[in-house]
This record gives structure tokens, C-alpha cells and sequence, in this order.
């Protein structure tokens, strides 16, 4: 499937990243090349094959409802770039 | 031309769980800000989710009472936006493979049940809560940051979606009522709008009566009580008519509703249609109902509420029946009734003056409340309302209430009548002219000159006597 560069950027606004004119560039090559490789798996005959959700076999596994210890405030907030008191501060945006 | 709405809702209940959706944080009103998060409900890299049990068993329950198919094998998937309240970046919900579907909700109405097709009820986690500050006007878009509290996020969260069959903002309401009620009987949400743990959203369109046709709908969002809801799409039912009778088209769009003025206001569309890039959660494996749980939850659903309206409406009427169920009312109306009282006045008694009183259902001792009513007009009125105040306290007895006489004594009340009536010739003449409604303002005069120790009864008897002489 050729990837088209309109196709990088939407992909690159929805990841809130600004790419340079030589990223776009690389990039549509690159994903052209990921998409192809992966595309191999449609000339399986996978009819009647339920798609894979997980690679392992496993089910549900749950955990019961009892609560555990938070991570500490200090801790919660160790990496933050800007905090206002406990909370965490973070450029405007809208919905 | 006459038009008929079409209406689907969007329902998000906040399950409450001991702990969140994905990791085992508690989940409470009230803590400090971020102090209930972890690197799951943070995002941290590499932190993994592990699925609460609780609240697939009690989505499990909620899609039973709603009728609904309980999925074999339901995934969780990854709704992917960009947003601060989101820190990993998406949100865990279900796609395509959600853990209910199909179901149905009957609502009673007097020409017999409507039926409200459920399309699905799925498990996802809530986002974070935050507060816009700075900027000059205010509003969002005005704002210079963002602070976010991350303790709501990954809070356990059932999304419930209709099927476009509520055909009047009434009906929606009604709906909405009982489903309300139906969710606080399980026991899995307290359901309040006013705390956000109940959120409605809806689609609406109108089309030409009789026609079976899907028009172009709009959404209203922030609709924080049943009473707004049904206002929102009123307005916006309206304004759709006026648009295509205009020959117009209805363009899709999102409001907001202002309860304030009634208005609705469109959020700015946005540059680009969502793109949510949804794919199964690779951390979470899939959920596979064990059967003999399914029917075990099944067997355990209580008689849910619109099966008590049609149980209790042949005795009070389908409003009346509708008014207690949907209030939570019902069962001490039946107890209240088995003690001995009268069905139609405990009725009155339970759904009014209980209810203005401010009174916990839960607390009321039916016997204690059966005597009440049995007494209520032979009591004073004064005595009647503290009693009802008092019924939620430990211990309460009604004897000492029911000991204290009204004034019922033609004798003694007959002068008063007299000077009350001379003291509102104005009000006289206008009753005597046909405003018999009146009638009522001079019992209100009469219970209040004698401290509300008259009995209403007696002195209604009099004054009628009195104003026909």
C-alpha cells in the first residue's frame, strides 16, 4: 500500500509532532516500507482465522478489588516538567 | 408539516469500586489532588494494567437488568487521542468487541411498554479532571495552562448507548429515570449528576411524522440534570424544525447546553474528524465470561423497577406507581401499607411530605410511619410535620404525636372563623364571586392563628359553610 505524504502528515498532527521537510520525506518511505512488509500477512488465506487480540492464549486475568498504597506525591511528581501545588501544570488546550 | 424527534442517548456511569479500572489505586471523592494515582493511572512507561474483576462482574450485572447479550469473549482497545487528562496518550475502552450488547429497556407508559433497544454497554476507564486557569476572558480557549488532578483518571466507567427510539424529551427523561434507578439498585454507582457520576449526552434528529427515515443529528453535551436534559433537546428539537422548515439543512454539529439561558452554543468544530486509531489493548489479555458466573448473576437480579410500576400501578395509578419506584420509594410504601395504612395516603404521605422533610427511606420505620398516616388528619398539622421529621431517628415512636389532639371543636374555632373572614373582605367578596380556590388561603389563615393545632377538616367544613351563608 503506498503511503502518501498527506498520509504522514495526519498521522504526525495526530501525534502532535512537527516533523522538517526531510522527516516527511524519509518517513513516507519508511512506513511505505513497514506497511509493505507487514502486508505480507494478507496474502494468507485467513478465512475462518479470528484475529489475534494477544499473542498469548491467556484469559482473563483480573485482579480482585482491594485497594493498594499510591505511588507518594513526591514521587508522583518527580518527573513532572511543571507542577502548580499537587497538581500537574500543562500547556493550554482544548477540546 | 408536523415533525417527530428521534433521540439516542450516550450514558457514562462511574462504577464504584473499591479501586480503579486498571490498577489498584482507591477510587474516592475528597483526597488531596494526585494523591491517589500510580504509574498505571499516570502512564509511566512500562507500567502495566491488570483488569478489575469487580467492575466486569458488575457490567456484567448492569447489561443483564438491560436484557443484553453478554459477550463470549470481549477485548479492551485503545482509543487513541491526544489529551493532558489522557497521560498514556489513548484510553482503554471496548471497540468492537464490547462486554454487552442487544439489550432492551421497558418503560411503562400509560399505552402499555415502550421498548428502548440498548446497542451496547461497555467497560472503559475515565480521564483525569482538569482546571483551565489564566488567560483573559476565562474560557478555555482563553486559558494560558492547564492543572490536572489525576485521581479520577482510570476510574472504572460503563458506557451505556441507546438505540434512536425516544421519540420526546419527556420520554428521554423518563428513561433516563429509571435506568438511573435501575443502576442504584444493583449497587455498582451512585449515580448522581450532580457529582458527575452519571453523564448523559444526546444524538438528536427530527423527521416527518410517519416517515421512518435517519436526518442529520446533532449531539448536546454538559446536560447536568434530567430536568436539562429534557429542556437541551427540547430547544434542540425546536431549532431543528425551524432549520428545515426554513429549507435548510441540519448540519452535524456538537452543543453545549447553558441550563442558565437555555441556549445552546456549538463548540468549535474541530479542524479534522476524530481518527481514534482504535486497536486491541496488547496489555491486557481478553475477557471471557465464565458462563456459570453469567447465570449466577442473573439469578441474583432483583425485581428491577419498571416490573414494580406494573405491579404497583393497579393500586395507585401509573403516575403515582412511577413517582415512588423511580424515587426509591416503593418498598417502604409497600411495607408502610402491610403495617396497616391506607395505600393511597401512605403514598401521598412517602412521596411528598417524607420527601420535603428530607427523610432517608432506609431509616423509616414502616409501623411507625403506618400510624402516622392512619392519624394524619386527626393530629394537628404542626404535630403530623415534626413527627415526619423526626421518623429518620434512631428509636423514633409516633404514640407521643398521636396523643396530641387537633382543635376540631366547631365551638372554639367558629369565633376565629368570624374575625378571619372579617379581616379579608376583599378575599370574601372574590370567593363568593367564584374564586373558590381561595378557599385554601383561609384554612392557611386559620391553621395559623391557632399554631397548626386546628384540624384542617373542621375548619375547611366551617369556612365553606360560612363563605356559601
Amino acid at each position: 500500500m503506498p503511503i502518501s505524504r498527506d498520509d504522514v502528515l495526519h498521522v504526525a498532527r495526530l501525534a502532535r509532532l512537527a516533523l522538517t521537510e526531510d522527516e516527511v520525506e524519509r518517513l513516507t518511505h519508511e512506513l511505505a516500507d513497514i506497511v509493505e512488509a507487514v502486508g505480507i500477512v494478507a496474502e494468507l488465506d485467513l478465512e475462518g482465522v479470528p484475529p489475534t487480540s494477544h499473542p498469548r492464549g491467556l484469559v482473563n486475568v483480573m485482579d480482585d478489588d482491594e485497594p493498594r498504597p499510591p505511588l507518594p506525591l513526591e514521587d508522583v511528581l518527580a518527573n513532572a516538567p511543571d507542577h502548580e501545588g499537587n497538581l500537574f501544570r500543562v500547556p493550554a488546550w482544548r477540546q | 408539516m408536523s415533525w417527530e424527534p428521534v433521540i439516542g442517548l450516550e450514558i457514562h456511569v462511574q462504577l464504584k469500586t473499591k479501586t480503579k479500572m486498571f490498577c489498584r489505586c482507591p477510587v474516592g471523592f475528597g483526597a488531596g489532588e494526585n494523591t491517589q494515582t500510580c504509574p498505571v493511572c499516570l502512564g509511566f512507561p512500562g507500567a502495566l494494567p491488570v483488569t478489575n474483576r469487580v467492575a466486569v462482574e458488575w457490567t456484567i450485572l448492569l447489561g443483564l437488568a438491560l436484557d443484553c447479550t453478554i459477550a463470549e469473549r470481549a477485548v479492551f482497545a485503545r482509543k487513541n487521542y491526544f489529551y493532558p487528562d489522557l497521560p498514556k496518550g489513548y484510553q482503554i475502552s471496548q471497540y468492537d468487541l464490547p462486554l454487552c450488547k442487544d439489550g432492551k429497556m421497558l418503560v411503562p407508559t400509560a399505552d402499555g411498554d415502550r421498548v428502548i433497544g440498548i446497542v451496547r454497554a461497555h467497560l472503559e476507564e475515565d480521564a483525569a479532571k482538569t482546571v483551565h486557569v489564566g488567560g483573559s476572558t476565562g474560557r478555555i480557549g482563553g486559558a494560558a495552562w492547564s492543572l490536572v488532578d489525576y485521581n479520577r483518571g482510570g476510574t472504572p466507567l460503563v458506557e451505556i448507548v441507546t438505540a434512536p427510539d425516544l421519540h420526546s424529551p419527556e420520554e428521554a427523561k423518563r428513561f433516563l429515570q429509571l435506568l438511573r434507578q435501575t443502576i442504584v439498585e444493583l449497587g455498582i454507582s451512585d449515580a448522581e449528576m450532580e457529582k458527575g457520576t452519571l453523564r448523559v449526552d444526546a444524538n438528536v434528529s427530527v423527521r416527518p411524522a410517519g416517515s421512518d427515515e435517519l436526518r442529520t443529528r446533532t449531539e448536546i453535551k454538559n446536560m447536568n440534570s434530567f430536568t436539562f436534559i429534557a429542556r437541551g433537546i427540547e430547544a434542540e428539537v425546536e431549532r431543528q424544525i425551524a432549520v428545515w422548515e426554513a429549507g435548510e439543512e441540519v448540519r452535524q454539529e456538537t452543543y453545549d447546553f447553558d441550563a442558565a439561558t437555555g441556549r445552546l452554543t456549538p463548540r468549535r468544530a474541530k479542524e479534522e474528524a476524530d481518527d481514534y486509531r482504535y486497536f486491541p489493548e496488547p496489555d491486557l489479555v481478553p475477557v471471557e465470561p465464565d458462563r456459570r458466573l453469567v447465570e449466577r448473576l442473573r439469578a441474583e437480579l432483583p425485581e428491577l423497577p419498571a416490573a414494580r410500576i406494573r405491579r404497583i400501578e393497579g393500586e395507585l395509578g401509573l403516575e403515582r406507581a412511577i413517582v415512588l419506584v423511580t424515587g426509591g420509594l416503593d418498598r417502604l410504601w409497600q411495607e408502610t401499607v402491610e403495617a396497616g395504612a391506607d395505600a393511597l395516603a401512605a403514598a401521598n404521605v412517602v412521596a411528598n411530605n417524607l420527601v420535603r422533610a428530607g427523610v432517608d427511606p432506609e431509616l423509616v420505620s414502616p409501623k411507625e410511619l403506618a400510624k402516622l398516616v392512619g392519624a394524619r388528619e386527626r393530629i394537628p398539622r404542626v404535630a403530623f410535620d415534626e413527627a415526619i421529621a423526626r421518623l429518620g431517628e434512631p428509636g423514633f415512636s409516633a404514640d407521643p404525636y398521636l396523643a396530641r389532639e387537633a382543635v376540631s371543636d366547631v365551638a372554639a374555632l367558629d369565633p376565629l372563623v368570624d374575625a378571619i373572614l372579617a379581616a379579608h373582605p376583599e378575599q370574601v367578596a372574590a370567593y363568593r364571586g367564584g374564586k373558590e380556590g381561595l378557599l385554601g388561603f383561609f384554612v392557611g389563615q386559620v391553621m395559623r392563628e391557632t399554631d397548626g393545632t386546628a384540624n384542617p377538616r373542621v375548619v375547611s367544613d366551617l369556612l365553606r359553610e360560612k363563605l356559601a351563608g
